[in-house]
């Protein structure tokens, strides 16, 4: 095992730079962070000591995660790149990059603004600060231990699951960590009613728990490999009610909590409808749970699975945009701040995104589109105008309003770089979901196309030639996005340590 | 902070958003049951190859053109009444079968390396799909299949009947090198897999927990404790290479499709 992990190390030397940079960086964090702690000017009200770390751990994942995708993109249009090292190969890579941008970075900056949610809007500490710690390292770990094994080819196979057994239970326990400390806070909060926010998150904790659990359940064989319990038609139910809710709820409902809360504090107003925030939340509580199957059209299901899991998802378009209304109206009498507070941008371009990525989801449910989208690279688009267009920007907007926060400063180090920060990720996302459609499309033309002699037109090898440039071009896409999360990174490190820096020199002797 | 007994939605909507617990069970109970409602049927439908215990698997029914339920012997291999009674003698058209040793420990492989990122094992009823891939594919194909493989991206073909398509060699040189012979191609070479010996233990390993499946188990009378015992000797000298090919080989000629049958519901 250890002579395995030596040899991925030693022959796989762009992965080692990657993780020795993140690894700097982070350690670069710990120093500066412990200075604020030791210089804390006023007393701490709330536990926030672990929301700067997972917030921090989100900026370091997003670059990393974002990274490993540019990778797996560019291997794709430019094979050579394999480099013939078994551990970097786009099969063994690709879960690498999912389980990086999805739950390393998603995770942390989920329970960032989770456990910053719940203190603030409840008016009260953390439920238990050491489990919270528990949650942060549990999560780390689980991550280390993704990044060593995934490249060494232990998977379950299990497409957005593909973590072997022993990590299945860490993440289970750590997972109950997070959803025990949040739900046990918002148990002991001090306000009358339990926030929007919250509402989701719970929503996400309960359903992810649902999710992994049955999922998961395998046969191991050894300690790196098991057998999924079920099969076929089964194992591909479950594995897209579980693939399509990871979406639905980890990457919708809880970053539709951190929208709801966010979007009204940035901009200084409430959310424009309360009302519409109910039903938001229960009809996409309720409702999301049954799109899965939609993933599955045509396949050797029966039929009904699929058109019950389209009919559902059509009618998901409106909860989802009576939600991006929701957000976006919040800024009504206030538009005219989206040229000055560039945070106020992310959230907004997210929620347009979030809009039309819940457009987009449903008309590729329906059978005559899904017919021509499944198996196609426009999949791949529709994923990517949600993680990078909705999720991402979303969060990082909440990232950057935290660290003021968090830090006690009035601007980031640079909020120039903020907008430069932004301009890149919509660029990126445009440029890489654009490439997807194309490519996509032309796809699905290309294989069910006849000629006149009713042959098909062409060999399946001439539709992957096709596909070169739009590879090259979402390469491209992919890499203005990863330029735009260095200079987050950059910039959230260098606010702390600026501002750590101040506190220093303003240090209150009865602190000493 | 005088507002908060105003009530702004429904009297219940309010009680929900002032209880923990009530919001924590209702939560719960609302993202429960899309699952239930797809899920659950599935294990129990006919043409959903969930066979249970019932090495016939007689929950499954196909019908001809006029109507008549065709014997799933002629579609999940039945050694007690094929003519054929071992997996060693089992023939192409015999009906759907678990992997030989060989094969399954070239399935390990193909999971390993991820093939199932870029290739799908699923056809679909198109006509263009019949003209490049085959015969649409049918629940009883990957019945045996824990953890289905049938993909969501096909980068590269798909595989579902990719079996006795190509020749040993042809694969062999392909997952060398495939740009030698498809230039094209963006596949990684796997000339690698050769120096690989399988890995007997875990595969007899493997062997074993599939016959102690909860949902179709492979039936002991087809993995007997002969057959497992001698997939150790089968397996021994051979290579990564040698097993993934074996795997390749053995995919989509199970089931012979007869014309005019209707294979799913």
């Amino acid at each position: 095992m250890i002579a395995q992990l030596y040899k991925a190390a030693s022959r796989n030397v762009p992965f080692v730079w990657l993780y020795l940079a993140g690894g700097i960086l982070f350690l670069t964090f710990l120093w500066g962070g412990d200075t604020v702690e030791a210089t804390q000017a006023t007393p701490v009200k709330y536990d926030m000591e672990v929301v700067r770390w997972f917030t921090i751990a989100a900026a370091i994942y997003a670059v990393v995660g974002t990274l490993i995708g540019v990778y797996v993109a560019s291997e794709l249009a430019w094979p050579f790149l394999n480099f013939d090292i078994a551990e970097i190969t786009f099969g063994r890579l690709r879960p690498l990059h999912t389980n990086a941008v999805i739950f390393a970075f998603g995770g942390c900056a989920l329970m960032a603004t989770g456990f910053y949610m719940v203190q603030r809007t409840g008016s009260t500490k953390l439920w238990s600060n050491k489990l919270a710690w528990f949650t942060f390292w549990g999560w780390n770990l689980i991550i280390v231990l993704a990044v060593i094994t995934l490249p060494l080819g232990m998977t379950s196979g299990k497409e957005y699951a593909e973590l072997e057994w022993p990590i299945d239970i860490l993440i289970a326990v750590v997972w109950l960590s997070f959803g025990l400390n949040h739900i046990m806070t918002v148990a002991i909060r001090k306000t009358s009613h339990i926030y929007v926010s919250n509402w989701f998150t719970m929503g996400m904790i309960i359903m992810i728990t649902y999710l992994h659990v049955v999922n998961s359940m395998a046969i191991p064989v050894s300690l790196t490999n098991s057998f999924s319990i079920y099969t076929g038609v089964q194992d591909a139910m479950i594995q897209w009610w579980w693939g399509h809710n990871a979406v639905g709820f980890y990457l919708t409902g809880g970053f539709l909590g951190i929208m709801y809360y966010f979007v009204p504090k940035q901009v200084g107003k409430p959310v424009f409808s309360y009302r519409l925030s109910v039903l938001h939340f229960w009809a996409l509580t309720f409702g999301y749970v049954w799109l899965g199957a939609h993933h599955l059209q045509y396949t050797a299901l029966p039929d009904w699975t699929g058109s019950l899991g389209a009919a559902v998802s059509l009618a998901m378009i409106i909860p989802s945009w009576g939600g991006a209304m929701n957000g976006m109206m919040t800024l009504s009498g206030a538009w005219d701040r989206l040229r000055t507070d560039y945070i106020l941008r992310f959230l907004v371009v997210a929620l347009a995104f979030y809009a039309m990525s819940t457009f987009e989801g449903p008309v590729m449910s329906i059978k005559t589109v899904n017919a021509l989208s499944h198996y196609t690279d426009w999949t791949v688009g529709h994923v990517h105008s949600g993680a990078l267009g909705w999720m991402a920007m979303v969060a990082y907007g909440a990232m950057y309003h935290m660290v003021k926060k968090l830090w006690g400063v009035e601007k980031m180090y640079s909020e120039s770089l903020v907008n430069v920060h932004f301009w890149l990720a919509t660029i990126g996302t445009v440029v890489y979901v654009v490439a997807m459609w194309v490519s996509g499309i032309m796809q699905g033309l290309m294989w069910r196309d006849y000629d006149e002699y009713g042959t098909l037109t062409y060999t399946f090898v001439e539709s992957v030639s096709a596909m070169h440039p739009y590879y090259a071009m979402r390469a491209i896409g992919g890499a203005i996005f990863n330029l735009g999360a260095w200079i987050a990174l950059y910039n959230i490190v260098m606010t702390v340590r600026t501002a750590s820096a101040a506190r220093g020199a303003n240090a209150v002797p009865a602190n000493a | 902070m005088s507002d908060h007994d105003k009530i702004y939605s429904t009297k219940f909507q309010d009680k929900i958003e002032r209880s923990t617990l009530l919001m924590f069970v209702m939560s719960a109970f609302a993202v429960a049951i899309g699952g239930i409602v797809e899920i659950v049927p599935l294990f129990y439908l006919p043409n959903t190859a969930n066979c249970g215990n019932d090495p016939t698997c007689n929950a499954t029914q196909h019908k001809d053109q006029n109507g008549n339920v065709i014997s799933m012997d002629k579609i999940v291999w039945n050694p007690a009444v094929s003519e054929h009674k071992t997996l060693d003698e089992w023939q192409p058209g015999d009906g759907v079968r678990p992997y030989k040793a060989l094969e399954l420990a070239g399935r390990n492989v193909y999971i390993r390396e991820g093939c199932f990122l870029c290739h799908s094992q699923m056809i679909r009823p198109f006509r263009d799909e019949k003209d490049r891939y085959g015969h649409y594919s049918i629940a009883e194909e990957s019945m045996y299949d824990h953890t289905y493989q049938w993909g969501s991206k096909r980068t590269g073909p798909d595989l579902a009947r990719v079996g006795g398509k190509y020749s040993d060699e042809w694969h062999r040189r392909h997952l060398k090198y495939p740009r030698e012979v498809v230039p094209e191609s963006v596949m990684p070479n796997y000339f690698w897999l050769e120096n690989k010996p399988v890995n007997v233990a875990e595969t007899v390993k493997t062997m074993e927990v599939l016959t102690i499946m909860p949902f179709n188990p492979i039936p002991k009378t087809i993995y007997t404790d002969e057959y497992i015992a001698g997939a150790t000797a089968q397996l021994e000298g051979k290579t990564d290479m040698d097993a993934l090919i074996a795997y390749l080989q053995s995919m989509g000629n199970h089931v012979k499709f007869e014309e005019g049958v209707n294979y799913r519901d």
